[in-house]
């Protein structure tokens, strides 16, 4: 087609109107995650509200008795459950992922580290509702064979998922946090004598010390958020446990369970909401102090 | 004492005791690493055993029946397809926008850093938290009901901030001369995007799509409260086999069916739940090794 001037004009306008379309929808996008997060919060503070008028809080967060036929909603098992079987998953999961983290990034070389990182990037994939299943089919009849516990799903059963399951993140990013320590911190730990394992205990724990923390603490927010593994895994009993070997039940599994018999609209419905409240505070913040702590390392490195 | 009168250049007891705890240590560590791999083949190998008796062409083809005793898991097979599908149209294009924006254009100002505090803290929000948000937002609020589009919403809400990364990740491997050279010539922003730098980061994008696919197909929690049924007798005949369910409808899904037949139906043959185990934990690992292939070809084929 001959280019007349109109023409050209025509198609600098279109280029100038594509440009600007893009633009203008790849910022709409941009802002999106924040779009989310508030709606998020918004909408479940919306159905909470009826229940923090109603109910009281002090009650919520210190009575144990949960029985939604009577209206009453006291947290306090469901709170101390979940706090509990995260603090095992944690017992277990933070010395087996540092560990792991150090060989991966200090003593494995070549294949035996590519191998190693995508044994655990497929460990992290395993759905929570397989993590579950294996609680509920294959950990529960241990359980009582070998532990002798009364209930095969126990707190120390949900305890072992939860572990394994939050394993692969505390190993990634403890990884990532050892490498962030540069080489001539290594290289002078060596160079004044130290053999290789006193210089990773004496160097470079030190050095990346909020890393490390940092990744702990994003182990303690998935396993405090999970939800599918531990509804299976753990039993699902209200009340305080006295053993590693007592059933219990958790905020997550409450709402997850509770929920398809709670009627739209009803305190029970709100009360859950409430709970919903709670875990997104719980988790945001250790997210969030996580991240900065870890954006903190970063920057800290690149000075 | 001995042995350091017999070789007076070895080691002093000392220094023989630090090697010791040295090797020690590093024993210690590589046995905490393969203690994590251990259980995962144990249980892979132990899900394959008992799950291989219920495979067959049947299995996989027919629908479940009575609740899912009896019968195969291809309603729930097709459900995860479908809603996979759906969670992926909604979410791909979203996400990789907002990665282009957040690396692009995002000036480096406080705005984008509560945009970037934003995904994270979305990435960390709780499953069952946003299948609340799911909910009330999309099941109740927006009248969709208990369906097939309400859970894929809230899906594509919850793998988002999982897109976004490995978007802005990919975008930002690809090195800045690149765009230089492209804006010397005279062109514009988006068209160097879309001729230079989308096509440098493709397959970096392309395993984010991969990862929010087997995120999306293992994901119980939200889809239980916003639309996913325990179960729904299915038709055997041929048009509604591949289409059983609009997107107003709720669905099968093979996290939910798993779910379900794991504990709430008596009578289970043991051979049943272990197959849908097996064809659930095949499926995820297989999605994720494309993932990992392709991240490993990515990185021998990088030109720069």
């Amino acid at each position: 087609m001959p280019q007349t001037p109109s023409s050209r004009k025509i198609r600098a306008n279109l280029a100038r109107y594509t440009e600007t379309f893009f633009e203008v929808l790849i910022k709409t996008c941009g802002w999106s995650a924040i779009v989310c997060v508030l709606t998020i919060f918004v909408f479940i503070l919306f159905h909470a509200t009826p229940a923090l008028k109603e109910i009281s809080l002090w009650k919520f967060f210190t009575s144990t008795a949960w029985s939604p036929h009577h209206e009453q909603y006291g947290a306090f098992a469901l709170i101390v459950g979940n706090l509990l079987v995260a603090l095992v998953a944690m017992v277990i999961a933070v010395p087996l992922g540092l560990g792991a983290a150090v060989y991966i990034s200090e003593f494995a070389t070549g294949k035996t580290r590519e191998w190693l990182k995508i044994g655990i990037e497929l460990l992290a994939a395993i759905p929570s509702i397989v993590w579950g299943f294996i609680g509920l089919t294959v950990l529960s009849p241990i359980m009582v064979h070998q532990a002798g516990a009364e209930m095969g799903t126990n707190l120390l059963n949900g305890g072992i998922i939860l572990a394994l399951m939050s394993v692969p993140l505390i190993v990634s990013i403890s990884e990532d946090a050892l490498r962030a320590v540069p080489d001539s911190f290594r290289e002078a730990g060596l160079a004044l004598g130290a053999n290789k394992w006193e210089m990773v205990s004496r160097v470079l724990f030190p050095a990346a010390r909020n890393g490390l923390l940092a990744a702990c603490m994003l182990g303690v927010g998935r396993a405090v958020g999970e939800t599918m593994a531990v509804l299976l895994a753990t039993g699902n009993t209200n009340q305080i446990p006295h053993s590693l070997l007592d059933p219990i039940k958790t905020l997550t599994a409450t709402i997850a369970s509770e929920m398809g018999e709670a009627s739209r609209g009803s305190m029970h419905f709100s009360v859950l909401f409430l709970i919903g409240v709670l875990l997104l505070l719980i988790t945001c913040t250790i997210n969030v102090v996580a991240d900065l702590i870890i954006k903190g390392t970063k920057a800290k490195a690149n000075a | 004492m001995l042995e350091e009168a017999k070789n007076p250049f070895g080691p002093t007891l000392y220094e023989a005791r630090k090697e010791r705890i040295a090797k020690g240590a590093q024993i210690v560590t590589m046995l905490m690493a393969v203690a994590l791999i251990i259980p995962m083949m144990w249980i892979i190998g132990l899900i394959f055993v008992q799950g291989w008796p219920a495979m067959s062409i049947d299995y996989l083809w027919q629908n479940p029946v009575g609740g899912g005793v009896a019968g195969g898991i291809w309603g729930p097979l097709i459900g995860t397809f479908f809603l996979t599908l759906m969670c992926l149209l909604i979410v791909a294009p979203i996400g990789v926008l907002a990665g282009i924006y957040l690396n692009e254009y995002a000036p480096d100002n406080k705005a984008t850093r509560i945009i970037m505090i934003a995904v994270t803290s979305l990435a960390g929000v709780p499953s069952i938290v946003h299948a609340l948000f799911g909910l009330a937002a999309f099941v109740v609020a927006m009248h969709m009901g208990k369906s097939l589009i309400a859970a894929a919403c809230t899906l594509a809400i919850m793998t988002l901030p999982v897109i976004i990364t490995s978007t802005r990740e990919a975008l930002g491997a690809v090195p800045r001369n690149f765009r230089e050279a492209c804006w010397n010539l005279g062109a514009s922003k988006w068209q160097t995007i879309r001729t230079i730098v989308l096509p440098n980061s493709i397959s970096g994008i392309l395993t984010g799509v991969i990862l929010v696919v087997s995120r999306a197909a293992g994901e119980t929690a939200p889809i239980m409260l916003t639309g996913a049924a325990a179960y729904l007798p299915l038709p055997n005949t041929m048009p509604d086999k591949l289409m059983p369910y609009y997107l107003g409808d709720q669905f099968l899904a093979l996290a939910m069916h798993l779910n379900v037949i794991a504990r709430d139906v008596p009578n289970m043959p043991t051979e049943m739940k272990f197959g849908s185990a097996l064809v659930m934990l095949l499926l995820i690992l297989l999605i994720n090794s494309a993932a990992i292939a392709l991240r490993i070809r990515l990185r021998r084929r990088k030109r720069w």
